[in-house]
């Protein structure tokens, strides 16, 4: 009888085991098929304002999904020929490894643990990481924050940096999402809301804060934002590298970056050099 | 191939993962046990509320009710739970006393279907020897309801060692939480996954077994 038992056990497990290799097969099958069709897939992010953001009529806006609009057409993809899908930052690397977008331009800063996973094209924007204060707020420094209560997302990078280096002492509140952290700003329950002041902005932008809030400027960290790209595919890279250098220089940069940020006051870096990542 | 475990605190996360769940597990009992008796009491209020309770909070999803916890009670009713000035306490209890109010139903109704069990013949008895309601509750009733639903008490013990991943909503420092951090640096969303999903079987697995046992060593024959 005990024998039996483990016999079934174990076959159980091997039976689970063999399930989980298919379903990997499978998934390798699909990327190799999934690049025909006269679409392109790319990967954004649904829930950012003025970076990117589904809007309730199921169009797409911000900067990410311009910036990646114009790679796609100097690829030689019409907008009506994209299909967007959603990639949240825990999904990135898998989804690009599985094949299913060609390439992903969603806040993704390249750094040397993702390098490793993934090739980046780029970068395209210099972020860093900011506070976003109400307007008449005295926060004007980092050390201003310790004792302050501070919101940011669970797990990011922004929260992880003020933890260990920025103000440690600083009251942080994490949450599930920045449309959190804000509404928690406006109410006053927090007295500062920090991440990349690229996310900041497209929130201060967005017509129901409109003058509410005011970044401060600090540029507490390098946010290099690339786009990334199935690890290995290099002639990928290469033509958006090409493309995004053709942005810069016939001025639909600029445009992108006036059109999604301006109205927040966003004091946003120079197009940065093809390649040429700062630290 | 788990070199990237360097640098983070496992352990310390899933130490506030088993705080979490034993405080919740206990505030959870005491309420449950008491909505139970509201359930199975004389008094028409009293069961009318119970009921009401158990039906609207346990249809209403845990992630709802922990951010509402955050976003509600403390930001817009600014309820301080005696951790004014401290976001990692109020963080933590807000998430405990969400999580006692939404496992307490289903603790209730484990309960509840375990008073089922016990003969009415005893209830009947114990109010003819002259005892009042609350007396034939805990001394004849519960204490033998309790050993029949160690069972199911178990699943629901279970059930919230994993629901207080939630809590992570709100940014309590516990494992989903070090998970999301890990994730977002390190970039190994499958060994990472696997770690903790891990951790989590170490947690529940022994607890189910022993409490499995231990329904069966208690469980009355009748």
């Amino acid at each position: 009888m005990k024998l039996r038992k483990v016999t079934a056990a174990s076959a159980t497990v091997l039976a689970l085991a063999l399930t989980a290799t298919a379903c990997g097969g499978d998934d390798s099958k699909d990327s190799s098929s999934g690049s025909g069709g006269g679409k392109i897939k790319i990967g954004i992010k649904y829930d950012q304002p003025g970076l990117g953001l589904k809007e309730p009529d199921g169009s797409f806006s911000g900067f990410d999904v311009d910036v990646a609009t114009y790679v796609a057409k100097e690829l030689g993809y019409k907008p009506d020929q994209i299909e967007w899908v959603e990639t949240k930052s825990a999904d990135r690397e898998n989804a690009l490894a599985r094949g299913d977008v060609k390439f992903i331009a969603a806040t993704y800063s390249i750094n040397d643990e993702r390098k490793q996973k993934v090739d980046f094209a780029g970068p395209y924007l210099l972020a860093h990481q900011d506070l976003l204060v109400k307007k008449d707020s005295d926060i004007t420094k980092a050390t201003d924050l310790n004792g302050k209560k501070l919101c940011s997302v669970t797990g990011s990078t922004s929260a992880q940096n003020i933890k260990n280096d920025i103000a440690p002492k600083a009251q942080l509140q994490q949450r599930g999402g920045y449309s959190e952290c804000i509404a928690g700003l406006q109410s006053g329950a927090v007295d500062a809301v920090t991440t990349d002041d690229s996310i900041l902005a497209g929130f201060a932008a967005q017509e129901q804060y409109k003058g509410q809030f005011k970044l401060a400027g600090l540029k507490l960290s390098n946010e290099n934002y690339g786009i990334g790209v199935k690890k290995g595919d290099s002639a990928t890279v290469d033509k958006i590298n090409t493309a995004l250098e053709k942005m810069v220089s016939d001025k639909a940069w600029d445009k992108a970056v006036q059109d999604n940020f301006g109205p927040a006051d966003y004091k946003n870096e120079p197009a940065p050099k093809i390649g040429n990542i700062v630290k | 191939m788990f070199d990237f475990l360097e640098g983070y605190d496992v352990l310390g996360a899933f130490w506030m993962t088993v705080k979490l769940t034993a405080l919740s597990a206990l505030g959870s009992l005491v309420w449950g046990t008491l909505l139970a008796a509201m359930r199975v009491s004389p008094v028409p209020l009293m069961r009318g509320f119970g009921t009401a309770y158990v039906n609207i909070v346990r249809n209403i999803p845990l992630t709802v009710i922990i951010v509402f916890t955050s976003l509600g009670l403390a930001d817009i009713f600014g309820m301080t739970m005696g951790a004014s000035d401290d976001v990692d306490a109020l963080s933590f209890r807000l998430a405990v006393l969400g999580l006692v109010a939404y496992t307490a139903s289903f603790v209730c109704e484990a309960i509840r279907s375990g008073i089922n069990t016990v003969p009415v013949g005893q209830a009947e008895a114990a109010r003819a020897i002259g005892l009042s309601f609350s007396q034939v509750l805990s001394l004849i009733v519960l204490p033998q309801a309790f050993r029949s639903v160690i069972g199911p008490l178990a699943n629901v013990l279970i059930a919230l060692t994993k629901n207080t991943t939630v809590a992570a909503a709100i940014g309590v420092a516990e494992a989903a939480l070090l998970m999301k951090e890990m994730i977002e640096n390190e970039a190994q969303t499958l060994a990472i996954g696997a770690v903790f999903a891990f951790g989590f079987v170490v947690l529940t697995l022994p607890t189910g077994l022993f409490l499995g046992w231990l329904s069966k060593r208690l469980a009355v024959k009748r």
